[in-house]
C-alpha cells in the first residue's frame, strides 16, 4: 500500500459532505470521475485533495459535465476499478440517461446524491425531487438521515454493489444542506477496520482482462432485452435486500452501530405513525415522543432502503397501526405522493387496513418544523377518534396562501 | 442459437468475443479462431448492402490502403497481397474505393446484381492526366 493513513480522532465534527468523502478515501476508490454541484462539490472536492495528499491511490477524472461523469464512471467500472461519483438535482437528471446504462451494464458504482430541489425555479436547497427522479433507474438506493448515515452507508454501498452476485450500482442519498453542510459528531473507524470491511475490490468481467475479452453494453432487440431487464429485476427483488440485511448486521459487528432495512421508532404499540424520508425522520422522532407524553400513541417509520422498496418490512412495520401518514417531500405533479403509492401497495393486500393521508412538504428545502407534525400527529389521531377519515387524502404542509388539500 | 430464459445467461448486457483460449489471437487469422456464437463474425450483414466493390487484381499494386482503411474488416489479405472481398461483413460503403491509388482503380463499386466477370471484361480504361 503506496499512499499514507490518516489518524482519525474516535468522534469528528464533520458534515455530511466531508463524511462521504472519508469514506469514499478508506474505501480507497480506484476512479471517482465528477462534475461539482452544489450542494455535493465538497464531496469530490475532499477526494480530489486526499489523492493529491497522497491518501488515496486513485484517479480523479475532471469531465465537461455531469453526463460525462457517470459515462466516465462506467467505463472505469467496465474496465475494472471500484468506482465512485457525487451529485445533486440538475447534475442528477443530466446523469439519468446513463444511470439506466450503469444498472443494465451491471455495473457496481456507488453514487453519492445530495438530494436538492429540480428547477424551475433555480433552487439549491433540499428536497427529494432527485431521488424520485432516479427510483426507476435500476439503481439501489440507500437514504442517509444524518452525516454519521451518510459515513457508515457508503461503506455498505460498495459492499452490497460489489458483490458478485448483485453487481448492481448504488446510490447513497443525503438531505442537500441539512445533512450535507451541518456538521455534527460522526463516529468513525479506523482506516484498516473500514477497508477490512468493504474489502478488496474483486473484478467481474472487467474489460482490462486480456485474457478473456468482452464486449459491454451489446445490442438486444425484441428477441433478447425483455429477459435482460427480468433478469435484473429479479435479482433486485429476491437477492439485494438479504445482502444489505448481511452487510447491516455485519457493520453492526464492526461498529455497534445499528442499521435496519426500514428504522421503526415507538412502533410496537403505535396507533398513529409518520412515514418519512431523509432528515426529517429525525424531527419526526423528537415530536414522536412528545405525542406519547401527552397521550398520542404515535410512531415513525423510517424507510432506509428505498429501492429495491421493502414491502415485506413495511408491511411487518406497520401492522396494527390505524392511521398513517405518508410524508413526501417531492411536488407529485399531478398524483399523490411516492410514498402514499408504495405504502398502499404494500398494505393493500394485508390485514392492516389503516386510514393512509398523503402530505407534500418541505418542497425547495422549506422547513419541516416541530409544530407542523404536532398539528400533523393530531390529524392523525382525530381520523381514528372520529373512525373515519376527516382529512383530504392529499395535503400540502407549510405552503403559503389558501390551503391545498385534493380528493 | 437456442432462445435462453431470464435466468440462463451472464449478467451485464456483456458477450464473449471467442471460446477458450486466446493466445496468440493476433497471429491468429480470422477463419481460424475460436469465435463465440455470439461474435459478430459468425453473423452475415451481407443484405445490407445496395452497391458492392469489385475487385480487378491486374491494376492492384498491393498498397493495403484498402485493408487499413476498411471499416468492417472486410478486405481480404493474406502475405501482404490483396486476394478479394469478404462479402459476409462487407456493406457496400465504397471507402475502399475512395482510397484505391491506382490508375484506373482496382476496386469499383458495382449494383449488388451486377456479374463480376463481365464489369472486369469492361473495366474502365486508364484516365488520361489533364494536361
Amino acid at each position: 500500500m503506496a499512499f499514507d493513513k490518516m489518524e482519525l480522532r474516535d468522534i469528528e465534527v464533520w458534515d455530511g459532505n466531508f463524511a462521504a468523502a472519508q469514506a469514499l478515501r478508506q474505501s480507497q476508490v480506484d476512479v471517482v470521475a465528477a462534475y461539482p454541484i452544489t450542494p455535493s462539490t465538497p464531496i469530490v472536492e475532499g477526494y480530489a485533495k486526499f489523492t493529491s495528499d497522497g491518501y488515496v491511490e486513485g484517479e480523479f477524472v475532471m469531465v465537461e459535465s455531469e453526463h460525462a461523469a457517470m459515462s466516465a464512471c462506467i467505463g472505469a467500472a467496465a474496465a475494472g476499478g471500484r468506482v465512485a461519483t457525487a451529485t445533486s438535482s440538475q447534475g442528477f437528471a443530466l446523469m439519468v440517461e446513463t444511470l439506466y446504462q450503469a444498472s443494465g451494464m451491471r455495473l457496481p458504482i456507488v453514487l453519492n446524491v445530495v438530494n436538492r430541489a429540480l428547477a424551475a425555479p433555480l433552487n439549491v436547497n433540499g428536497d427529494h425531487s432527485d431521488m424520485y427522479l432516479g427510483r426507476d433507474s435500476g439503481w439501489i438506493q440507500l437514504d442517509a438521515y444524518c452525516p454519521q448515515d451518510a459515513y457508515d452507508l457508503n461503506f455498505v454501498a460498495f459492499r452490497v454493489s460489489e458483490d458478485h452476485d448483485v453487481r448492481l450500482p448504488c446510490m447513497v442519498h443525503q438531505d442537500g444542506f441539512m445533512t450535507s453542510h451541518t456538521a455534527q459528531g460522526v463516529h468513525t473507524l479506523t482506516d484498516d477496520k473500514a477497508y477490512g470491511f468493504v474489502g478488496d475490490f474483486k473484478p467481474m468481467n472487467d474489460m482490462l482482462d486480456f485474457e478473456h475479452p468482452v464486449t459491454h453494453g451489446v445490442q438486444t432487440e425484441e428477441d433478447w432485452h425483455f429477459e435482460h431487464k427480468a433478469r435484473q429485476h429479479n435479482d433486485l427483488m429476491t437477492k439485494v435486500m438479504p445482502k444489505i440485511q448481511a452487510a447491516f448486521d455485519d457493520f453492526e459487528k464492526l461498529s455497534g452501530r445499528k442499521y435496519n432495512i426500514v428504522e421503526k421508532y415507538d412502533m410496537d404499540d403505535a396507533d398513529v405513525c409518520v412515514v418519512c424520508l431523509g432528515t426529517s425522520v429525525e424531527t419526526a422522532r423528537e415530536v414522536a415522543t412528545e405525542m406519547r407524553a401527552e397521550g398520542i400513541k404515535a410512531g415513525v417509520v423510517g424507510i432506509r432502503v428505498i429501492r429495491p422498496f421493502p414491502f415485506l418490512e413495511i408491511a411487518e412495520a406497520l401492522k396494527g397501526v390505524k392511521a398513517i401518514a405518508a410524508l413526501d417531500r417531492s411536488s407529485p405533479n399531478g398524483t399523490v405522493g411516492m410514498l402514499f403509492n408504495e405504502i398502499a401497495g404494500s398494505l393493500f393486500n394485508t390485514d392492516t387496513k389503516a386510514m393512509l393521508s398523503g402530505y407534500v412538504y418541505g418542497l425547495g428545502g422549506r422547513d419541516l418544523t416541530k409544530a407542523h407534525l404536532v398539528a400533523l400527529f393530531k390529524e392523525l389521531q382525530a381520523n381514528i377518534d372520529a373512525g373515519k377519515v376527516t382529512t383530504p387524502l392529499q395535503q400540502f404542509i407549510g405552503v403559503r396562501g389558501p390551503k391545498l388539500a385534493y380528493l | 442459437m437456442a432462445k435462453k430464459g431470464w435466468d440462463e445467461f451472464e449478467i451485464g448486457a456483456m458477450l464473449r468475443t471467442f471460446d477458450g483460449k486466446i493466445d496468440d489471437i493476433a497471429g491468429t487469422r480470422q477463419e481460424d479462431r475460436e469465435y463465440s456464437q455470439n461474435s459478430s463474425y459468425t453473423a452475415s450483414v451481407a443484405d445490407w448492402r445496395l452497391i458492392k466493390p469489385v475487385f480487378n487484381k491486374d491494376y492492384c499494386i498491393d498498397c493495403q490502403f484498402c485493408w487499413i482503411y476498411c471499416p468492417d474488416v472486410s478486405i481480404i489479405s493474406r502475405d501482404k497481397k490483396l486476394i478479394g472481398v469478404d462479402m459476409d461483413h462487407c456493406k457496400g460503403c465504397g471507402i475502399c474505393v475512395e482510397v484505391c491509388p491506382t490508375n484506373p482503380k482496382s476496386l469499383l463499386m458495382f449494383p449488388e446484381q451486377a456479374d463480376e466477370e463481365t464489369e472486369i471484361a469492361n473495366w474502365p480504361k486508364k484516365d488520361e492526366e489533364e494536361a
